[in-house]
């Protein structure tokens, strides 16, 4: 094999990739038992019942659930990431495309598959559409997208609000929730209980994992071939590691800006579907809101990475469902937002310091070559 | 006359290469001291050593005779150690007057005392010979005054050792006479200065001393009414170098490049460069001589398309002012940049990555829109054994690489492609005297098989020496054409400082 020696795996190398991880685990541990102790807790009871908890079978479907529109939206975001820019209106972009797609899409009645696909293409659409008036902005005047997007996100929430109280909502009778008309069962997914039962999984109260799931997935399969095989993706992250050069190297870097913008929007206008398309069927007032900002964490965690961000998602789903037992053992469940927050910092710490650490092996290993 | 402040056997290694070894350097109070080498002779390094940005491996540092360790710029300045940037870092939104004291308000109570502030300021401008009105906003002001303020703001500090880092590189000349009219102002009233610079007509006007530091160490120390310019060349460039040389004539029928009245007009002030006209046959070197910042670096981006310009470009006979950058890299253009890591290299990622910078539109990296990963990484490793790339291999990070490493990998990158038409800004910069020959062996291959070459250098013995002929170019404009083979580096520096 020519590729034995790129491919060698040295136990200095393993030991690296593995370091980072174990570290901000540690800390992020040391840290939460910290706050559970300043609740005059155990540590060890606390973990031991979110654990317990975290891992019954209603819970695991519960946090897959949970982490299926935060790695969706976390792809829109590690899509900016990667070209060096930074679309905080992940939020605004998803809201206006859930918004857009239930009230289109329960206009009309087409066929199952191609509804959803129908739903799919608006709910992107309006997300892109309104990611591009910042990369708009960014593109032609120079504006930080940083700034324009989280401005955008503030406009989305009113827009979104006066658009289903004003237009939008269909009237309940002994109801005062405001919602769109609901989607016809066309659009709706199912979810995957059919399945998982085949393979001997039984039915959990208020269970089920929403057939988006499977759309994430491939989402990621996708998101980790065009940027890491592909020439589009590889100008994109030449744009994100050194614009300049990249500039140099025939990159066009304000179509590289405008796009990378545009698709995250895109993407993101879908990570709002999960909920909507598997379980409510209709854009209402208790839209949940935030999932925009935690996927900057599950990006960030995740390192930008098709797989790092799986597993950030799926931990802060785990994070996320498994502290309401910390309630049933009196303490405050918001004790996860500490440990997400924990873990967010120190693996951003534990991976700089590796980093550095391995720079400094190879300079090592090329003073060796150098005097041979 | 006492010693301001003495470097003693300095060394600094990074990894792979030694930036400085045994570097000594004596200043004495009310003298001006030039430092002087070729680019990349570890000028640069000598003076972030001295000024606490970096720290050395080795050797000693004393400030009027008493040892001292600086671990940032801070405990420099606190020495009286103040320098003055290239390029200047000042607030155009704020005045003179609060440009130069920000960072070191004189307090009243909790407030600032800009009264004092203004006494203060007046009395240095007219001590040193540095008029200045103090509330005028810095954004109004022009580059020589933009400078005057910022050694207002480091003498403001309680500066007696100031170092200038290539001053005149910004100035137009009137504007270098006010200067080293403030420099002799600075030097009457006792102030050490440390003037680095490669220019040398400059430096023989201006210094009492000089320095001059060849391959990371200083090499001789002499008095300026000692040396000719002639003299002090030599001593910058050492006997021992390769000769850069081409042989007998490869120049074909074919035009590779036709510049016509090529300019680039800039907003409020000349244009950065002004009716540019040549022709470039295929297998013929032009060298564009120039002291640094006269418009090569702006002829090179119009010809990549990377700024607008009027006029016309044609390559083999057809027009490209319409062609993007890519376009033109994949017509066959090269492109071997002033800046190696800024310009062309993605320092966090693998040297196979960076092998399909600036190719990701061609095989052998691309198949189709997928890079061809294999591939890539077998190119990888034969450009690293061509051009004697020292590396572990096509995984190592960019970043791990010596400098001389790094430019033979890009110079190899753009070879691999065979282009038409090479445009090389520097391309032996700061790389060590084996890795020059060979890339000018390449070059010289190159040449034969009828490649053209741009050959932008500041280094004069590599223009003469790989030159067909010499453009000269001062202030944006071609000021003159040479023949190489009748040119010494003394003719050809004077003509591009204009004198002759």
């Amino acid at each position: 094999m020519s590729n034995t020696f790129t491919r060698k795996f040295t136990p200095s190398k393993v030991g690296l990739a593995v370091a980072a991880p174990l570290a901000a685990a540690f800390f992020s541990i040391l840290v939460s038992s910290l706050a559970v102790i300043a609740s005059k807790k155990s540590p060890v009871e606390a973990f031991k019942a979110m654990w317990e908890y975290g891992t019954e079978a209603g819970s695991l479907m519960e946090i897959v659930n949970t982490a299926t529109p935060y790695y969706i939206a976390a792809i829109a975001i590690a899509v900016t990431f990667r070209a060096g820019l930074f679309n905080i209106g992940v939020e605004g972009q998803l809201r206006l495309g859930a918004l857009f797609s239930c009230y289109i899409g329960a206009m009309f009645v087409l066929p199952p598959v191609l509804h959803v696909a129908v739903v799919f293409i608006i709910a992107m659409t309006f997300g892109g559409l309104w990611a591009a008036i910042a990369a708009y902005l960014k593109v032609k005047r120079g504006v930080n997208e940083v700034i324009s997007t989280i401005m955008l996100n503030a406009l989305a929430g009113g827009l979104s609000a006066y658009l289903l109280s004003k237009h939008f909502a269909v009237v309940e009778e002994g109801s005062n929730n405001l919602q769109t008309k609901e989607l016809p069962a066309s659009a709706q997914i199912p979810d995957l209980m059919p399945l998982l039962r085949k393979i001997g999984i039984e039915d959990q109260p208020g269970g089920g994992v929403y057939g988006m799931f499977f759309v994430a997935v491939a989402l990621g399969l996708i998101f980790w071939f065009v940027v890491n095989r592909t020439r589009f993706g590889f100008e994109l992250r030449a744009s994100g590691l050194n614009p300049i050069a990249a500039r140099v190297s025939g990159v066009n870097s304000k179509r590289m800006t405008f796009l990378a913008l545009v698709i995250s929007g895109a993407i993101a206008g879908l990570s709002g579907l999960p909920t909507v398309l598997g379980e409510t069927h209709t854009y209402n007032l208790g839209f949940r809101a935030g999932i925009g900002f935690s996927a900057i964490a599950v990006a960030l965690l995740g390192r930008n990475s098709a797989g790092g961000m799986a597993i950030s998602a799926l931990l802060f789903g785990f994070l996320e469902v498994s502290s309401r037992a910390l309630e049933l053992i009196d303490i405050a469940p918001e004790t996860y937002v500490i440990m997400q927050g924990s873990i967010l910092l120190s693996s951003v710490v534990a991976y700089e310091v590796v980093r550095r650490f391995k720079l400094t092996l190879q300079s090592k290993e090329l003073a060796k070559v150098v005097q041979a | 006359m006492s010693v301001a402040v003495e470097l003693r056997h300095i060394t600094k290694r990074f990894p792979g290469v030694i930036a400085n070894k045994d570097v000594s350097i004596k200043v004495e109070s009310g003298t001006v001291h030039a430092l002087v080498g070729e680019n990349g002779a570890g000028k640069s390094t000598v003076m972030k050593i001295l000024y606490g940005m970096q720290r050395p491996d080795s050797g000693e540092i004393l400030v009027n005779g008493k040892e001292v360790h600086f671990k940032n710029p801070n405990d420099a300045i606190d020495s009286g150690i103040g320098m003055v940037h290239q390029h200047f870092m000042l607030a155009d939104n704020f005045t003179v007057l609060e440009n130069i004291i920000l960072g070191s308000e004189p307090k009243h109570g909790a407030t600032i005392d800009f009264a004092a502030a203004r006494t203060k300021i007046v009395e240095m401008a007219t001590q040193y010979g540095l008029e200045i009105n103090p509330d005028v906003l810095v954004e109004e002001l022009g580059v020589g005054q933009r400078q005057r303020v910022e050694i207002l703001k480091v003498l403001f500090r309680g500066a007696n050792i100031l170092i200038f880092d290539e001053p005149t590189a910004v100035l137009v000349p009137q504007e270098v006479d006010d200067l080293f009219k403030a420099l002799e102002g600075l030097r009457a009233q006792g102030m050490a200065v440390i003037f680095i610079s490669h220019k040398l007509d400059e430096v023989l006007r201006v210094a009492d001393e000089v320095t001059v530091v060849r391959q990371g160490s200083t090499v001789a120390e002499v008095k300026s009414k000692d040396v000719t310019a002639r003299e002090l060349a030599e001593l910058m460039v050492g006997s021992e170098l390769p000769k850069p040389s081409t042989l007998g004539h490869t120049r074909r029928e074919e035009v590779t490049l036709a510049l016509k009245s090529v300019s680039i007009p800039a907003a409020g002030s000349r244009d950065l460069i002004s009716n540019i006209t040549f022709n470039l046959h295929a297998g013929e070197v032009v060298g564009i001589a120039g002291v640094e910042g006269n418009g090569q670096a702006e002829l090179v981006e119009a010809i990549m398309g990377l700024r607008e310009y009027t006029g016309s470009i044609e390559f083999q006979g057809s027009s490209i002012d319409s062609l993007s950058v890519a376009h033109r890299h994949d017509l066959g253009i090269g492109l071997i940049p002033e800046d190696r890591q800024r310009q062309s290299l993605m320092m966090t990622s693998p040297l196979w990555e960076n092998r399909i910078l600036g190719h990701q539109r061609s095989k052998p990296v691309m198949r189709g829109f997928v890079i061809d990963k294999k591939a890539t990484i077998e190119s990888t490793r034969t450009i690293m054994q061509e051009f004697d790339v020292r590396a572990p291999g096509p995984d190592t990070l960019a970043a791990a690489l010596s400098g001389g490493n790094q430019q033979k990998f890009i110079v190899g990158r753009e070879m691999s492609k065979a282009p038409a038409l090479l445009v090389a800004s520097h391309p032996t910069r700061g790389v060590d005297v084996g890795a020059q020959g060979a890339i000018w062996d390449v070059l010289r291959k190159a040449r034969e098989k009828g490649m053209a070459i741009v050959l932008i250098s500041a280094d004069l013995e590599e223009l003469i020496g790989m030159s067909d002929r010499l453009l000269v170019m001062l202030r944006g404009t071609i000021t003159a054409e040479l023949d190489p083979a009748k040119t010494t580096p003394e003719q050809l520096g004077s003509a591009m400082t204009g004198a002759a």
